[in-house]
Parts: structure tokens; sequence; C-alpha cells
């Protein structure tokens, strides 16, 4: 719940100065962004699912705004907005509060009113470094606030999305699946009806345009689906263009044609995402799977070996770090590490603090290069009533 | 002291509330409009303290909500729209076997490509790549549609509120797509779309709800007994 008596209020700002000194003391700057954010650039690049999370309204003028639900996307538009050609390097920090809609009104553990302290770190040119950097950096924070125990869990995203790239998939196939895998149903799913050659869904109305296509020819392709429109009397109305429409159809008349995903890719697939465990032995466990499949991870699983010898070096405990390779699959942002700091047993209230790898949302929100950022978050309401003992 | 009185919503004009008066007539609930013809208040014949107030449809599923009436005749797609939580707020005692009417996701007719939800994910995928945007969904139904698309997995579009003319949006170039109520497709039809095989969001009918959320005091729970026994709840 946010501060409702000045004395709890005073605790989480002394707390979050303790927070921000670890952070400017190693050379993050402090940023305060608008707590009123833009709507347009959440709906239209993060997507609807934010509408249900945010709390929109529309000002006298008729913009629409919205509370921000998180402080990354702001402070990624204040590097943007300083550094338009997005090629500089730049370390932010930053303790405020970020609103979010909860059922009910919410409750301790999941409040829609919070305060968060963290930091962001654009375009670092080695990443592991940036990565290892972020993590220990929050890693002190908590500990100079008090916290002594906690857990240690992380995901790798780059991981998984290397791995598809290196499988023998129609492009298509592998850019589906990539797309899904934020949602675990649908992604199970689709390999399913994938292995089962049942990928185009196409009505037997269809399936008599669909053999006359062909990929060689898209000019033709797109006289024959005009011919169609034409006998069957439908406009051509709304934004999507006979190309666009045409290009789908061709997808799916090459499902049509294609031999279904082979069995052990599937497997393969579900195999690597059940893998859990303690970090060192997890990257094991991925190296023989892989290998036994034929498969050389090459750099992104040296990438995992160099970022976890980089831990070790910034003296964080790896003993306990947990690894899962399913971790931050609903995380939508996140495209490479993603971890969580969390106190056992405690649920929802016992994750007090949460970070990860963000490369594609600078691009998203109009940089013209892709850069890459990492960045953490700290819950602060979390983070002192697990110090003080009481839970939260 | 004396209680306050029950209220009873019912909607104020069009077919909903004929159709509403009917079935309290039929069940020997004569409802009776107070003072003016055109007034929007009236009474239970028969029933004293029972007050009935004449509400827009969406009104009275927003008062069923926060408890200001206790009873009310709505539609199943408004009640969804606007209550996130319905165990906590109302109970449904009756459908009352009128005002059918779908709330459907509905395409142009010439997205042959695409012909269920899961498609439509795809294509949002490409549509954003291509024109840098995102698809466009024109509803009146902003929550209804979230959710079912939450549902659906399909995240990468946004909403724009439409009031009124709906079904126009696709061809006049101002959303991609629509969340519509449709009693027969005529309307859809007539605009070139086409609902999706899954697209089906509610299948609605007129309700008779009550509110859990109103102050249920001694006299009022009897009024709503009689009134279920007189309608056959």
């Amino acid at each position: 719940m946010p501060a409702e008596t000045a004395q709890k209020f005073e605790a989480l700002e002394t707390q979050a100065a303790v927070l921000m000194d670890v952070f400017t003391q190693a050379g993050y700057e402090p940023v305060a962004p608008s707590i009123i954010q833009p709507a347009d650039i959440f709906l239209d690049r993060v997507g609807e699912v934010i509408r249900g999370r945010t709390y929109m309204f529309t000002d006298p003028d008729g913009a629409e705004l919205c509370l921000r639900p998180d402080l990354t996307v702001p402070c990624s538009r204040i590097y943007l907005s300083r550094h338009p050609e997005a090629g500089s390097r730049a370390r932010y920090c930053y303790n405020g509060p970020a609103f979010r809609f909860q059922l009910g009104r919410g409750d301790a553990a999941r409040p829609r009113e919070f305060r968060q302290a963290g930091i962001e770190n654009f375009g670092a040119p080695d990443r592991e470094k940036a990565e290892a950097e972020v993590l220990s950096l929050v890693i002190e924070a908590v500990r100079r606030a008090g916290l002594e125990n906690f857990d240690l869990k992380f995901g790798d995203l780059g991981l998984f999305l290397s791995l598809l790239d290196l499988l023998e998939l129609p492009e298509r196939w592998r850019t589906r699946l990539k797309h899904h895998f934020w949602r675990p149903d649908m992604f199970h799913e689709l390999l399913m009806r994938l292995c089962a050659g049942d990928a185009a869904v196409a009505s037997s109305n269809l399936r008599s345009v669909l053999v006359k296509l062909n990929a060689d020819d898209k000019d033709d392709a797109q006289k024959i689906v005009a011919e169609y429109f034409e006998e069957k009397e439908i406009p051509l109305i709304g934004a999507r263009s006979l190309k666009e429409i045409t290009e789908r159809l061709l997808d799916h008349a090459a499902d049509l044609r294609a031999d279904p995903l082979p069995e052990e890719t599937a497997e393969l697939i579900e195999r690597y995402l059940a893998i859990s465990g303690p970090a060192k032995a997890a990257g094991a466990r991925i190296a023989d799977l892989t290998s036994a499949a034929n498969i050389d991870l090459g750099g992104s699983l040296q990438a995992y070996t160099k970022r976890l010898d980089l831990f070790a070096q910034a003296g964080i405990e790896l003993a306990t770090a947990q690894f899962s390779a399913e971790f931050g699959r609903n995380l939508e942002y996140y495209t490479g590490l993603v971890f969580q700091l969390e106190i056992p047993d405690f649920g929802p209230a016992g994750q007090v603090a949460g970070g990860g790898r963000y490369d594609g949302l600078l691009e998203d929100i109009g940089a013209p290069r892709d850069v890459g950022a990492m960045g953490s978050a700290i819950h602060t309401e979390r983070l002192l009533a697990a110090i003080q003992g009481g839970g939260a | 002291m004396t209680d306050p009185n029950f209220v009873l919503a019912v909607p104020s004009k069009g077919r909903l509330m004929e159709q509403t008066m009917d079935v309290f007539a039929d069940a020997g609930l004569p409802l009776k409009k107070t003072g003016h013809e055109r007034g929007y208040q009236g009474t239970i014949d028969g029933i004293e303290h029972a007050e009935v107030v004449f509400l827009s449809a969406s009104e009275i599923a927003h008062q069923l909500k926060t408890g200001r009436i206790h009873i009310g005749v709505t539609g199943e797609d408004l009640l969804r729209e606007s209550i996130s939580d319905p165990e906590n707020c109302i109970d449904i005692m009756k459908r009352l076997g009128f005002g059918y009417a779908d709330v459907v996701v509905a395409i142009p007719d010439c997205w042959i490509d695409v012909q269920a939800m899961a498609d439509l994910e795809d294509v949002a995928v490409i549509f954003h790549r291509e024109h840098g945007r995102r698809l466009r969904v024109a509803t009146k139904y902003m929550n209804l549609t979230r959710r079912f698309f939450a549902q659906k997995g399909v995240t990468g579009y946004r909403i724009v509120e439409s009031l009124g003319a709906t079904e126009g949006t696709p061809a006049a170039g101002t959303a991609e797509l629509v969340v519509d109520i449709t009693s027969t497709g005529a309307t859809l039809e007539a605009n070139y779309l086409r609902i999706l095989e899954d697209g089906v969001i509610v299948e609605s009918e007129a309700c008779l709800v009550s509110s859990r959320r109103a102050d249920w005091f001694d006299s009022a729970s009897e009024i709503r007994e009689h009134i279920a026994g007189q309608l056959g709840v």
C-alpha cells in the first residue's frame, strides 16, 4: 500500500536515499521522468495489453494520457529525446511512483500505487558486462538497504531465440514460434499443429485458390486473388492491401504443401523449455541437449558462460542461483537475460526486484537503430516490508 | 423508521422497454408510469413501497454494480462489459428470452486469409511491420474486447472507441476491424464485414438481475421473492 502515514513515507524516503546513493556512486545519473505520459506510445508500440493494467484518461484537449505503469518506457523516452541518433551510452537511475490497475483495488502485495527505484543502462558495447553491472548494483543496493537473505532466479530469452534460429524450419514458422513464445499455451498449441501438418487454417472454399498460387510469381498470385474477389463480389476495403493479403495466402499455400514439423524438433524445443536448476548445471544441460541434436548454440551459450563468470567476479552468489528456461515468458519486452530477486515463501510480496535486457524497445518507440538496453527496478514497499520483517 | 423504497430499473426506450413491460404484465405485475407519459418514473401495480425507474440499459448495468437499484433488466453484453467481478456484484435471476444479440469480432470480408482469432495475431505482426502501427479495433465494448483478445492470445492491436456506426469504420478507414453487437448479421454484411469463426464474445439476451451491493432491507427482500415467484424464476 502507498505510504499513508508520514512515518512510513519517511521510512521509504530514507531507504530510497540509500538505494539512490548506491546508483549515483556507480555513475548512474538521477532522472525524474513525468508521471503523466502520452498513452499513444504505450498503446501503439507496446500494445493493448498495457491498457488493461494502466490508468488512462483523456485531458480537456482530448489527448490520451496515462499514469506511468513503470519507469522503463519513460526513461527510454528521456534517452531518446537526449540522443535522437541513439548512438550514445547513457546510464540513468530513478526513484518514484508507478501505477497499475489491480482487481479489487489491490492489496499489500499488489498495490495499485507503488514506488520504484531502479536503473537503466543504454548502449553498452559489452552486453554481458552491462548485465553483470546492473545485477550486482541492484544486489548491492538491496543489501545496503538491509536485506540479507534472498534468492536469485533468472532466465535467458536470447538462448531460446538462437535455438529457434538454428533449427531447420521455414522462416514463417520461426517467426510465429518466436512471436508466441510469450503466450505459453498458444505456443504449445502451435507446435502441436505444426507437427500434425495442420498449420494452414483454410476453408475448403479457399483451398481451390491456394493450390493455384505460386510463391515464385507474386504478381500472378495477386492477379488470381483479385479475380477471386471479383468473382465473389468482395470489395477490397480497409488498410490491408491486396499485396498483404496475397502474401499471407502464399504462406498458407506453402503450409499446405509443407511436410509437418518433425516430432524430434518439437520435442527438442519442449525439452529445452523444461530445463531448470542451479545456474552452472543448467548451462551444462543446455550444452548436452543441443550437442546431442547436432546444434551448436555458439555465441549465445558462450554469452551464458561468460555472464556467469562475470557474475562470480562481481561477487554474486551463484551456488543458489536458479536458472529456468521458461522464466520471463510473461514479460513481453524482454529479449535476453531476465532476473528476479525473491524472498522465498513470500509469494508475490517476496518479489523485491526484477529486471532484464530489452533490446527491441528503443527501436519500437522510434529510435533509428537498435539500442542495447538493460535495466532493473526495485519494488521499494516490498523491500521495506521484507527488511522490517513483517512481510508485506 | 420506515424503510426506503425498493427500486426496480427498466430500460427506458424501444423494444427492450416494451418487451420488459410485457413480461411483467404477463406475470401479473403491470408496471405503470407515474406523471407524464414521457417521464422516467413508475410503480408496480399492487406492490407498495416499490419504485420503478426507467434508465438506459447501460446505466442499469452500472447501477446494479454500485447497488443503487435492487433489481434491473438489461442485456448480458452490458453486464459483462461494465462489471469485472460479477460474482461479487450481481446475480442473474432469469434470462428473459428476448433482446437476443451477439457481441462479435468482425473483419473485412476481403481478409480471406483470416478465419479465426489465431490468424488475427499473425496478421497483426505483419500489419505492424508494413504500416508502422497497430491494427485498430473499433468498439464500444472496451473491456469485453480486451479480455477476449487476451484470452485468445491476440495482443498486437489497439482499441479506438466508437459510440455509433461502428460497422462503417473499416470502410471509412478509421479502424481495421470491429467488435460490435449484431442480431441478424445484416448490418455487418451490408458493410462487407464477416464474423470470425471463433469470434463470438457473448451470446446476449435481456436478463432479470439482482444487485448484491444494494441494501436488502426486509421489505426489499420480500418484494424480490414476490417478483421471482411471479416471473417463475
